[in-house]
């Protein structure tokens, strides 16, 4: 079957029209040994049943089903079977940006408990209806603050997650903006060198709480520091280990943003995702994304509408501080039924129990010979662990050995740290997956742990 | 249409009042008219240097955004604070509630190369 709609004639036609004899005119400019001249090698078409069992046999060579202990970013949290059956809702499905609020009050209304939830998660003023994922929410906080600041520079803590650090990298250059990465010591900002490399050019600072080691930093400091200058404080946070920390807002953020796949959306090799964004009150009309607001219609009914659209690209054009016209509407209407589930005691049942089972597998691991913390200092969900073999060669070894995918290799993101394994926590991982994660690190080092002896 | 004598203009429609070193900013009576109503005004921190004809904030109108642009170079010694709420007053009173800024002029000289009101008509109408 084709899916091209034009015949010969209307081919024929439009090539006429536009003066060129054969399609491969049209090629000309591209050099003949660039040209494909013979058809692509594709098996034949299958039907239907013969794809089906074709794809089955494929995908039986992944590995799924793993025992999983890796983050970084994303986490393996319980998923209640409400939030896919009431997502999986039609009218939430086939939900895009609602301009027409007589016809999308559904939709309108989901993604204004979505942006209360962002508030209350993170004590900021203002939450627009969701970003593509947290790296370029961290990367859209950036440019708010180099818009709104009219600076070009920015400082980022080497303890941002590397692929947050890689997308805000992507997302500003060609506008020639000074990126300044503030390295760690022992595994947190190192708060002298940052101060030292912040300056009153300076749009923003940017530090993620818990750190991508999993750490807790101090980033109450790195809020004083940038606002002696003027510029605004960006803090990246999780929203799981949001539960049981101090509020963004209450250390001083200007800007918190977030991913907020740990809210009740699966692992989905990773993506799609969901990025969230809030702001202090001044900040809102500098904000990306839609805006949904709650009003009242001429007879004093409540209804929802899209608000403050003098913001948006649409209208403030070259001069808006964002290109975003969209949102992650399907991804946020699961965390919005995710967290109205949990609430706010629930949420931080589940960061609580996650935290608890990080402490006991702590307590595991670093009883074993050989293994050590990478770093010392406080941590919620997830911590790096010093490994005597190489971080890379232990991962695969259990992935193939025993279904457990063990931790993220943090040498892949920072040179040097091959023996650095990043190991997360969720409410999922039950006392004997600790044990048996304890007992497999054990046993696939022993080797190694023998011959140094 | 409105155009005071005593004031300087800008091609970009700004108006301009001198007292002394001291210089007022709005926006004409045309600007206001050809933007409709006003919703929302950025404007620079107390203490910002601006620059003659570089812009130092933007307005916001429904179906429109436009960057300000500051007639003299000066330093911002007062902001309008009545706008945050009620930006419209600047459809109202273009001239009198709904200044923006004020400044501390650095070089006289650029005031004499402002339009004035005759100069200024004649470029509207």
């Amino acid at each position: 079957m084709s899916y091209i709609p034009n015949t010969d004639e209307d081919r024929r036609r439009m090539l006429e029209k536009i003066g060129v004899g054969r399609i491969d005119d049209l090629l000309r400019p591209i050099p003949k040994n660039l040209q494909m001249k013979s058809a692509l090698d594709l098996p034949e078409p299958l039907s239907e049943l013969a794809l089906m069992q074709e794809i089955e046999k494929i995908s039986r060579d992944n590995k799924s089903g793993l025992t999983i202990f890796a983050g970084g970013g994303v986490y393996d949290h319980f998923i209640p079977a409400a939030v896919e059956t009431i997502t999986g809702r039609p009218e939430f499905v086939t939900a895009y940006t609602p301009y027409q609020a007589e016809v999308a009050q559904g939709t309108l209304q989901v993604i204004y408990e979505f942006q209360s939830h962002i508030c209350r998660l993170t004590g900021m003023d203002a939450a627009n209806a969701s970003m593509y994922d947290g790296a370029s929410a961290a990367a859209e906080a950036a440019s708010l603050s180099l818009g709104k600041t009219r600076r070009s520079k920015i400082v980022v803590s080497e303890t941002v997650n590397p692929l947050f650090r890689e997308v805000i990298g992507t997302y500003l250059s060609g506008r020639d903006i000074d990126i300044v990465v503030a390295p760690h010591k022992d595994g947190t900002t190192d708060f002298n060198r940052l101060e030292a490399a912040v300056d009153d050019n300076t749009a923003c600072v940017i530090l993620a709480q818990p750190n991508f080691f999993g750490l807790i930093e101090d980033i109450e400091i790195g809020a004083e520091i940038v606002h002696k200058v003027g510029g605004h404080f960006v803090a990246v946070i999780d929203p799981i280990a949001a539960a049981v920390l101090k509020t963004p807002a209450d250390c001083g953020a200007d800007i918190a943003v977030g991913e907020g796949q740990p809210l009740g959306i699966p692992l989905n090799f990773g993506g799609p995702l969901l990025g969230f964004f809030a702001v202090k009150q001044e900040l809102v009309r500098f904000m990306p994304g839609r805006l949904a607001a709650r009003t009242e219609d001429e007879d004093g009914h409540p209804g929802f509408v899209l608000t403050l659209q003098t913001r948006e690209q649409h209208i403030r054009r070259e001069k808006a501080t964002s290109n975003i016209c969209t949102n992650q509407a399907l991804c946020a209407t699961m965390a919005t039924v995710y967290l109205s589930l949990m609430g706010r005691h629930g949420l931080k049942r589940v960061a609580l129990l996650s935290m608890e089972r990080a402490h006991q597998a702590a307590a595991e691991i670093f009883g074993l010979p050989s293994f050590e913390p990478y770093f010392k200092g406080g941590f919620v969900r997830e911590f790096a662990v010093r490994t005597p073999i190489p971080a890379k060669e232990l991962i695969e070894k259990m992935i193939d050995k025993r279904g457990i995918l063990p931790g993220v290799n943090l040498g892949r993101f920072y040179p040097g740290m091959d023996d650095a394994l990043l190991v997360a926590f969720t409410e999922k991982r039950t006392e004997s997956d600790i044990k048996s994660l304890g007992a497999a690190l054990k046993e696939f080092t022993a080797d190694a742990v023998l011959s140094k002896m | 249409m409105d155009i005071p004598a005593g004031l300087k203009y800008t091609k970009e429609h700004e108006w301009l009042k001198v007292e002394g070193k001291t210089a007022t900013v709005g926006i004409t009576e045309y600007a206001q008219g050809e933007l409709g109503d006003i919703v929302f005004v950025e404007l620079p921190a107390q203490g910002t240097v601006v620059k003659a004809m570089q812009s130092f904030g933007t307005i916001e109108a429904v179906k429109a955004v436009s960057d300000l642009f500051s007639p003299v170079s000066g330093k911002v010694i007062e902001v309008n604070p009545g706008l945050e709420d009620d930006p419209m007053i600047i459809n109202r009173e273009p001239y009198g509630g709904g200044w923006m800024i004020k400044l501390e002029i650095s070089n006289m000289e650029e005031v004499d190369k402002l339009l004035t009101a005759d100069s200024y008509r004649k470029l509207v109408e």
